[in-house]
């Protein structure tokens, strides 16, 4: 992959989440409050190194995406502001926009609906990509 | 007509990569009053200076310009080169080709042809340039330390024992700063008051060191060489002439037992008298009453201290007392505190007894502490068995409101300090050091952290606390991760102690606002210059030294404070000080005594005389402006507030610098 394309990917998550990846000095904090530790196959604190490495296709095939419980504890206590529950929900976004070409209806929905997806996902498709 | 010479200097690839050096040369040789013009790689080297003498000799130049980096850094070099070549220094002018043109830009050629304008605006100012001589101010040969910590103690010291004369301000009634609170140094592992006592002690005995304690800077005037300082001795309510010290008023006052008044010194972690000593070994031996708590000032009842009081040294008539000092030079030495910690809920550090700080830590270790030495929960006064250490707490944070940006430089080495001590007095204690990153550089640092893992067993993991919870059984419950193992941890502990960010002093503030002295974003004071001049200010005549310049350990502090006081040995050594000729002139002529000059000034350098003159044949009394060149330092405020035109800056003339003007448009 060239730099200019890796470089891309890391600006939309840099969009959509309004956080910074490099900002992260791996200090961990995430990782400790998540409530969701177990069943993360990707850590909160690996989330920042994955995106910088560009790694997308990995985080956005990984459970990690759809355990996170968005309790918000690691954009709380974040020392750096990279607030990894964001760059989470950036992902979940990522496959989102590519199911429904950017947008997603509300005849879709029932079909999305499954025991995993968070319903916080839908509300901010919605917010964000229904206009 | 002068003969003027340009210099265009390479610096390296600084200036060269960006602007096409050797054009700037052609294009400036056919300027007005240019005779010479020439390039080179290093300017500022002596092969570069060595150039500009000799062509100061052979084509006679008057004037020289050099296209080089910020006046800021060689301005003096060129000057001093020009002086030796027998041509005034005043004649030289700096176009700024670097910082202001090279470093900012990217393209060549843009960049070429501002480098061509800045050197025609010097071009055309030189032109007009006049030599200035330097005048001469003397210097007040006494030194004001402000704060009376380790920093200040030992720049108070290394100035007294050159033979001057020394003052130190301390806001507190002792001194010994944070480092008396401390119970042991690393990586040496002294006492901390066992090498400090006797410096506090030889500073109360000096000849040459007078204390301020208990007393602050009011007010600061006057400039390097000649301050005028207005100190507050805040009434402590004791004759400190009269008193022995023997502390019989602190044992009998009443609110020792009942007060709940919080000692300062020891954290808030026992209460103390409201007549009291900070500690056994303050410096001065005087204690002083709390007001605001002290029952007598509150209801007009009690006067057990002044009853019992054996010498009759308690007064409670006491006033403050304002006393003003001339000073040479001034060293800020505040200090530093650590953060509040309100905003780090997750640490639960308001919600249990058992969570502490570190300092509060040095207090419970302290044999002359609120426990005597005996480590012990605040809770339940148990002693804990596990421990956990939790580092970086507000330290190298992004968002400001909750914490600080940079690394607060010492809690690695003193958790480790902690950690070993208390495996020392108590070896089956379990201690746990959460770190983000182990940061020891430093002679035996690293040495001393390895000792407290491989010799001690202390066990550090790398991971960020996330959550500290107080459990019903009174432990508390730890919500780590262990990184490098990928394991999330839930750990119980008996006490947690906080490495809070540290920062300066907030007294540091006004302190710097009073002595025009530059500060960071972080508070902390900027230096002149972070690498050649670490120990200065930008404000001629005012000195750093210890944490109020930045975060250091006690042996970088002690290394800061004799390099400060280096520099005020060289200052006060100085009989007179060269002041600066660009100072502002008015001509009576033309001046109508408006006042706007003197309302603007802010050294208060102007005053208004009576003078005869002659007009146009008629002789005439009139109100004109005086420049007292003593206190100008050459602004040139007053001279773009003059209505009539009769202020005038030497060396930056309003002719002047309208003709730079001009050549930047032409």
């Amino acid at each position: 992959m060239s730099m200019t394309e890796l470089e891309k990917k890391i600006e939309l998550i840099k969009e959509i989440s309004g956080s910074d990846p490099y900002k992260c000095m791996r200090c961990g904090k995430c990782t400790a409050s998540c409530p969701a530790y177990s069943e993360m196959d990707i850590k909160p604190h690996q989330f920042a190194s994955y995106i910088i490495r560009g790694d997308l296709d990995e985080l956005v095939e990984s459970k990690a995406a759809w355990k996170c419980l968005g309790c918000f504890a690691c954009i709380e206590r974040c020392p750096r502001d990279v607030q990894p529950g964001k760059l989470v929900d950036a992902t979940r976004q990522i496959v989102a926009r590519q199911r429904g070409g950017d947008y997603l209806q509300p005849e879709e929905v029932p079909e999305l609906l499954t025991e995993d997806l968070p319903q916080q996902l839908l509300v901010s498709a919605f917010r964000r990509y229904r206009r | 007509m002068q003969k003027i010479g340009v210099f265009v200097c390479h610096c390296g690839t600084n200036i060269a990569a960006t602007v096409d050096v050797k054009k700037v040369v052609e294009l400036v040789r056919y300027e007005p009053g240019v005779v010479f013009a020439d390039d080179y790689m290093y300017m500022c080297s002596e092969a570069g200076q060595e150039k500009i003498i000799e062509a100061i000799k052979e084509y006679k130049l008057t004037g020289l310009v050099i296209c080089s980096c910020s006046p800021r850094m060689h301005e003096k070099t060129f000057r001093a080169c020009a002086e030796k070549a027998g041509l005034n220094p005043y004649m030289v002018e700096v176009a700024n080709i670097r910082e202001q043109c090279s470093w900012i830009h990217k393209d060549k050629e843009e960049a070429t042809k501002k480098a061509v304008i800045l050197a025609r605006a010097a071009i055309a100012k030189v032109n007009l340039n006049t030599p200035l001589k330097e005048g001469e101010s003397p210097v007040t040969k006494r030194a004001l330390v402000i704060g009376g910590g380790i920093a200040g103690i030992q720049t108070a010291l290394d100035i007294a024992d050159a033979g001057y004369e020394v003052d130190i301000v301390e806001k507190e009634p002792s001194i010994g700063g944070r480092m008396s609170q401390f119970d042991k140094t690393f990586p040496t592992l002294d006492c901390a008051s066992c090498i400090l006592t006797p410096k506090m002690v030889e500073v109360n005995q000096h000849p040459n060191i007078t204390l301020y304690t208990y007393s602050e800077v009011e007010k600061v005037s006057g400039y390097v060489g000649n301050f005028d300082v207005d100190i507050r001795k805040k009434a402590r309510s004791v004759d400190a002439d009269k008193c022995t010290g023997c502390g019989e008023c602190s044992a009998k006052c009443p609110l020792g037992k009942i007060g709940n008044i919080p000692s300062e010194f020891d954290r808030g972690l026992r209460n103390r008298p409201a007549i009291y000593m900070p500690f056994a070994q303050a410096v001065p031996a005087v204690p002083v009453i709390d007001r605001a708590n002290c029952t007598y000032f509150k209801t007009g009842k009690c006067g057990v201290c002044a009853k019992i009081c054996p010498s009759k040294a308690v007064d409670y008539e006491q006033q403050d007392e304002i006393v003003t000092v001339k000073y040479g030079a001034i060293v800020v030495a505040t200090g530093f505190d650590i953060i509040n910690l309100d905003k780090f809920g997750e640490y639960a550090y308001n919600e249990s007894p058992d969570v502490i700080t570190s300092i509060e830590l040095e207090r419970l270790m302290n044999a002359a502490g609120p426990t005597g030495g005996h480590l012990e929960r605040m809770s339940d006064h148990k002693q804990p068995k596990d421990i956990v250490f939790i580092q970086c707490v507000g330290s190298r944070c992004d968002s400001e409101e909750k914490g600080k940006p940079y690394c607060s430089k010492v809690c690695c080495m003193y958790t480790a300090k902690h950690a070993m001590l208390i495996k020392d007095h108590w070896p089956d204690t379990n201690i746990t050091v959460f770190y983000i990153d182990v940061r020891t550089p430093g002679k035996n640092f690293d040495e001393f952290y390895r000792r407290a893992v491989e010799q001690y067993h202390v066990n550090y993991i790398k991971g960020q606390v996330g959550k500290v919870k107080p459990q019903p059984d009174g432990s508390l419950l730890v919500q780590a991760a262990d990184l490098l193992d990928g394991k999330q941890i839930n750990m119980k502990a008996d006490m947690v102690v906080l490495a809070a960010a540290i920062e300066p002093n907030p007294g540091v503030r006004k302190i710097a606002t009073m002595l025009t002295a530059s500060i960071d974003n972080n508070n902390f004071l900027t230096e002149a210059h972070a690498k050649l001049r670490p120990v200065e200010s930008p404000t001629a005549g005012i000195f750093l030294s210890g944490m109020a310049q930045g975060p250091k350990d006690i042996p970088e502090t002690v290394s800061q404070a004799g390099a400060a006081a280096v520099k005020v040995i060289g200052l006060l050594a100085k009989d007179h000080l060269k002041t600066n000729p660009c100072t502002a002139q008015c001509d009576t002529l033309l001046c109508n005594g408006c006042s706007t000059c003197a309302n603007v000034c802010p050294y208060g350098a102007i005053t208004y005389d009576d003078v005869q003159v002659m007009d146009h044949g008629l002789r005439e009394t009139r109100r004109v402006a005086q420049v007292n060149l003593a206190l100008c330092q050459g602004c040139g405020a007053c001279t773009s507030a003059c209505p009539s035109g009769a202020m005038d800056l030497q060396g930056f003339s309003n002719r002047q610098i309208t003709t730079e003007v001009d050549a930047i448009c032409r």
